[in-house]
């Protein structure tokens, strides 16, 4: 038989985006330790609305660790302490008996709280919007594989590809800068040849509009330690190379419009 | 792809882009582009750190050796150029990566400071009410905000002790080995040199690393020789700037067997010549 944990969260309470919050402390008995962290709130959510009062409300959606709903900043580390580890994929087994746990909403100017847990992510979707796709014409339909694919670059490619778009990156961030997030968004398209077309365009409008939202990044490496999907710095640097470079390259020259 | 900033729900931008200037101005609108400013600034101004320490062993070769290195800053480009035409040059470059740096720090700062509810002084680093536990991020990373005005000040009080003389009345001009021990002979101004150089040491050992991040230099392959030269370029100018407060505290730096007196530039030629 498994293990049974006892626990006491301390969990932020927030009615609504205008409303102050505060946080509530509860009792959670009995909690298995093969349910995952979101699981257990389920626990807790049950047992409020048996008494009669309002659950707290939590983002969460595939519950697998790849759709980047859930959030929650657990014991002050995005997605808790587990590496590599979202929260609906982080076990009750990871905490021992008798733990008081903090669990706080995801925490930027970008990010504001709509209720309880849940923060509005938006700001993301300002930053696709921008130019996280490609649009180029591409003709009638060719071949398979007629576009070769250096396969360092689409493995690249495919490692920041990996990013679920949690905001995991910008709740650990001291700064709140989307660096992480936006690099893995560029360097998933700017690697590979189909990217290419529109590489340096989407570059400027997208870092603009990451800038619009977000800090500024002092390359503290906190957001890589927090990414449940452990998107390398190395992508920053790629995106910071590359935002010059466009700067350079999106010029109007002389006679050209 | 046109930069839309406009959002249909909670998040407002924290910051809107005015006209774009002129390339390259443009650069320096961006936060991407002034962390550029702010390496290549960073960069030279680790080069005059490096370079000022290093001329300044030259204090171990006695007071008149000392004056001649001096005066050989004051004719640099020799014959060619009138006297110190040179050293106001690199002088005004200082200045001008100072202000640059100081400026691009303090405008990212305010912006990251926006980014976060419950920023205070140094950004958004409280953010949470739960005790953070700060995985990558190091001392000496968090605490750039700190060291950076520590500097200044610094090197504010450095420049009115040794440049200017208005620290003490026994300051002799073109005597740079008497100024030295007569400043740090006193214990009290020993001890703001050796702090000011271990926030300084601080300031350059998150530094250089970051600032091969801002500019893209990065490949898997060398990645790991940014933290070690971070390390080796800290630990150089902590050796090297400390050594000249804890020996003249220690009186192995003195000036019990000076030949000429303090502030007599014709008698410390003369010596320099001799030797």
């Amino acid at each position: 038989m498994s293990k049974e944990l006892d626990l006491k969260l301390k969990i932020w309470r927030q009615e609504g985006p205008n409303v102050d919050g505060k946080f509530e402390t509860y009792e959670a008995n009995g909690i298995s330790e093969d349910m995952s962290f979101l699981e257990m709130l389920d626990v807790i959510n049950d047992n409020l609305i048996t008494t009669g009062e309002v659950p707290i409300e939590f983002d969460h959606d595939c519950r697998e660790g790849i759709c980047g709903t859930c959030s929650l900043m657990i014991n002050g580390q995005a997605h808790g302490h587990e590496k590599a580890t979202t929260t609906c994929q982080l076990h009750m087994r990871k905490f021992d008996d008798g733990d008081t746990i903090t669990v706080e909403p995801f925490r930027a100017r970008a990010f504001p709280v709509v209720k309880d847990l849940v923060v509005d992510r938006s700001a993301f979707d300002r930053i696709i919007e921008a130019g996280g796709y490609i649009s180029v014409n591409t003709g009638a339909a060719s071949d398979a594989n007629l576009t070769p694919v250096p396969k360092e670059a689409s493995d690249t490619s495919f490692d920041a590809a990996a990013c679920i778009g949690c905001g995991a990156c910008v709740a650990a961030c001291p700064n709140s800068a989307a660096q992480l997030f936006t690099s893995a968004k560029l360097g998933h398209l700017n690697l590979i040849p189909q990217g290419q077309a529109q590489r340096f365009a989407r570059t400027e409008t997208m870092v603009e509009t990451m800038e619009s939202f977000f800090g500024s990044c002092t390359n503290h490496g906190e957001c890589h330690e927090a990414c449940p999907k452990e998107i390398s710095l190395d992508f920053i640097a790629f995106m910071n190379r590359d935002y010059v470079k466009a700067k350079v390259k999106n010029r109007k020259l002389a006679g050209q419009k | 792809m046109t930069a839309t900033a406009t959002s249909p729900s909670g998040s407002t931008p924290i910051f809107q882009q005015k006209r774009q200037m002129p390339f390259p101005l443009n650069i320096y609108q961006s936060a991407i582009g002034r962390k550029w400013v702010m390496a290549l600034t960073g960069i030279g101004l680790l080069g005059f750190v490096l370079v000022h320490m290093i001329g300044n062993l030259h204090i171990y070769e006695g007071p008149a050796r000392m004056h001649e290195y001096a005066e050989s800053l004051r004719t640099l480009g020799g014959g060619l150029v009138p006297k110190t035409f040179v050293l106001w040059l690199l002088r005004l470059g200082l200045i001008g990566m100072f202000v640059l740096h100081i400026h691009s720090a303090y405008t990212l700062k305010e912006r990251s400071r926006k980014a976060s509810d419950k920023a205070d002084f140094i950004g958004g680093a409280k953010k949470y009410e739960s005790k953070r536990d700060y995985v990558a991020a190091n001392y000496a990373s968090r605490t750039m905000r700190w060291t950076g005005p520590i500097i200044l000040l610094y090197i504010i009080f450095h420049l009115a002790d040794l440049t200017w003389g208005l620290v003490s009345s026994e300051w002799a001009a073109g005597d740079p080995y008497h100024n030295v021990v007569n400043s740090l002979s006193n214990t009290f101004i020993a001890i703001i040199y050796v702090v000011a150089n271990i926030a300084l040491v601080m300031h350059i050992f998150h530094g250089t690393w970051s600032l091969f991040q801002s500019l893209g230099i990065n490949n898997p392959k060398y990645n790991k020789l940014r933290r070690n030269l971070a390390t080796a370029l800290a630990g150089i100018v902590l050796v090297g700037n400390l050594t000249f407060p804890i020996l003249t505290t220690i009186g192995f730096i003195n000036e019990d067997n000076r030949v000429c007196p303090p502030g007599d530039l014709e008698c410390l030629v003369t010596q320099a010549e001799a030797h």
